[in-house]
């Protein structure tokens, strides 16, 4: 059968039902928690694709754009106002009806942000500072551009650790969950969170999210813009000789890239109930860059397919304790003998590799 | 009189303290066609660059369809109409014929990311339309049958073909190429002048800067002489083959070529 586009996601949420179903029927459904994780820290995999496999931009700061959204969301849905609230901000917060009100476990009155006004606020803030970030740090290439990246996920990190409105080693907890859809009538609301009886309702969100991320990204690598990115990976000079304005297109694809990862930051936080300083912290932006590159780095399905794949694994605890050290394996196996990725692979091309590898020739360009 | 498609004056550039490029003045009429040669290293790329946008010229003006060009983005000066082939070709790693000519639409196209993204009706028709032109130019210039391989494993002369391709999908007033002949056989050079002036009659303004002495003389309405960074002749070809001063730079001293 000939592959389109359509097809394919068809096939995908055909392949998600299926999942479920077996789970079900297997009495298994405790793999869903780690399915539901998977998909959000794949769609960061596939942002971060479309910025590397496809415009050629590298960044190792991804897990800084995935924390801001998570942290700010979390800070903002569970730090008290109550303390504040004849402050002019709080009351204005409260006139545009963006701040809900509730009682915590020992009864004491709850002033928080509404988990949707605080997702929008993460996303602009994600996006914003991917903008301001990206003017400068874009203009540099290759090495460059990575350590510059790697400098801003580092910052990221040390913020979140060492700030106590975010919780330093210890993270954010009791984050509450974000309710998509209120419920109308016998249709049950729609919430991301960790609850039990929550799980496949979530799983069902987890992947809609991922799909919907994925559709819209794949109409993008079809479209003129996307051409255009692949130009500039190609060519900068020749890109712009016909026209592409490179510094713009970079910089768009790197602010949606950051809002994939966002967004991501979000979700997980809602789900997870919480999230600690590991999620900003530079093994994560390498463990992404790794499921771009073993996805095939200008492969969208692969980076699918390898992100969901690989972190279900992780975080079903099949590394143990050498998790980082199976990514960081995965990145060193991947440029010597896959650079087109596992998916990509034809058995002779390995074996040539390996031949080459063996008789200690070095990886052609 | 003929109405100017681009006009340079006193167009300087220094690297350090190499004038690579010395008050260079001259001015390309709309419909013709016209070179720049000079033997190598007397700025002849140097030149293209300060046009096209790559390099911004020390002192000087430029000006293209009576706008001043000089400093601007080669992404503006393309939007304006000014295409561009490079001398050791630049295509698009990765992509295809037919992709990297449609590129070459991006300017005369508009679905930005949202519209991409959302695959809206409208773009539809603008992604067909895109298609179409570049499937017409892979066949004007032979490669239609390439279309879906990769460009640049493509054979040296179809490259070429692909990069001029991409160019002309611009819809541009000003063609500049780079040595268009370099690298190919007298058959494949005789090809090229006969697409020039191909393109010339197509209403495109071509500037050229060419070795192949035999190309230029053809084809060109006017020839312009570097040497060392300086306008040393411009005139017609007939004239040119017989300036002393060209005849000096190309074939050597007087001394020299006694001996």
């Amino acid at each position: 059968m000939k592959y389109t586009k359509p097809r394919a996601i068809l096939c995908l949420a055909g392949l998600v039902i299926a999942v479920q179903v077996l789970t079900r029927v297997t009495g298994t459904q405790y793999y869903l928690t780690q399915l539901t994780m998977a998909a959000y820290y794949a769609l960061v995999v596939i942002g971060l694709t479309v910025l590397m496999g496809y415009a050629g931009q590298i960044s190792i700061g991804h897990a800084g754009f995935f924390a801001i959204g998570g942290y700010l969301s979390a800070a903002l849905t569970t730090h008290n106002l109550v303390l504040f609230a004849d402050r002019p901000l709080v009351l204005l917060l409260d006139r545009i009806g963006i701040l809900v009100r509730g009682q915590d476990i020992y009864g004491e009155h709850l002033i928080t942000v509404a988990p949707w006004a605080a997702c929008l606020l993460a996303l602009v803030a994600a996006a914003t500072i991917a903008f301001l970030l990206g003017i400068p740090v874009l203009k540099l290439k290759g090495h460059y551009l990575a350590m510059a990246t790697l400098g801003f996920g580092t910052i990221i990190y040390r913020i979140a650790l060492a700030t106590d409105y975010f919780g330093e080693a210890d993270g954010i907890s009791e984050v509450p969950g974000f309710t998509l859809l209120p419920g109308i009538g016998p249709v049950p609301p729609l919430v991301v969170n960790g609850d039990f009886g929550n799980r496949v309702q979530n799983y069902y969100i987890a992947w809609g999210v991922l799909i919907i991320g994925m559709v819209l990204l794949l109409n993008l690598i079809d479209s003129r813009i996307g051409r255009a990115l692949r130009s500039i990976h190609g060519s900068e000079e020749a890109a712009e000789a016909v026209g592409v304005d490179t510094a713009r297109c970079k910089l768009q694809v790197f602010v949606l890239s950051a809002v994939y990862a966002a967004l991501a930051g979000v979700l997980l936080t809602h789900y997870n109930g919480g999230l600690g300083p590991s999620e900003a912290s530079v093994m994560k932006s390498v463990r992404y860059v790794a499921l771009v590159a073993v996805g095939g780095m200008a492969n969208l399905w692969g980076a699918l397919v390898m992100g969901v794949g690989l972190t279900f694994l992780s975080l079903r605890g099949v590394f143990g304790s050498f998790d980082d050290a199976v990514f960081g394996a995965i990145l060193i196996l991947v440029m010597l003998f896959a650079p087109d990725g596992i998916l990509g692979l034809q058995f002779h091309t390995l074996a040539a590799r390996l031949k080459r590898f063996g008789a200690g020739g070095s990886h052609d360009a | 009189m003929v109405p100017t498609m681009l006009e340079l004056k006193n167009v300087n550039k220094y690297f350090g303290g190499l004038h690579a490029v010395s008050d260079v003045s001259f001015r390309v009429e709309q419909g013709t066609i016209k070179a720049v040669i000079g033997p190598n290293g007397a700025g002849k790329t140097t030149l293209f660059n300060l046009i096209a946008g790559n390099l911004v010229p020390s002192a000087g003006t430029i000006i293209f369809q009576g706008r001043e060009i000089q400093g601007m983005k080669p992404h503006r000066i393309a939007a304006l109409g000014m295409a561009r082939t490079f001398q050791n070709i630049k295509l698009f790693h990765g992509m295809t014929a037919l992709d990297s000519v449609m590129v070459g639409r991006h300017v005369r196209s508009r679905a930005g990311f949202l519209a991409g993204m959302f695959h809206l009706p409208w773009t539809w028709r603008e992604e067909r339309e895109i298609r179409d032109r570049a499937m017409e130019l892979l066949e004007l210039l032979d490669i239609a049958g390439f279309a879906d391989v990769e460009a640049t494993s493509l054979a040296f002369g179809q490259q070429r073909s692909v990069e001029m391709a991409r160019a002309l999908a611009m819809e541009p007033k000003l063609l500049l190429l780079d040595e268009p002949a370099a690298g190919l056989n007298i058959y494949e050079t005789a090809e090229v002048a006969r697409l020039i002036t191909r393109i010339r009659d197509m209403g495109i303004t071509v500037l050229l800067v060419e070795h192949d002495m035999s190309l230029v003389m053809d084809i060109s309405d006017e020839i312009v002489v570097l040497s060392f960074g300086e306008k040393i002749a411009e005139d017609v070809p007939a004239a040119i083959q017989n300036h002393p001063e060209v005849i000096r730079i190309y074939l050597g001293e007087d001394e020299e070529a006694v001996v």
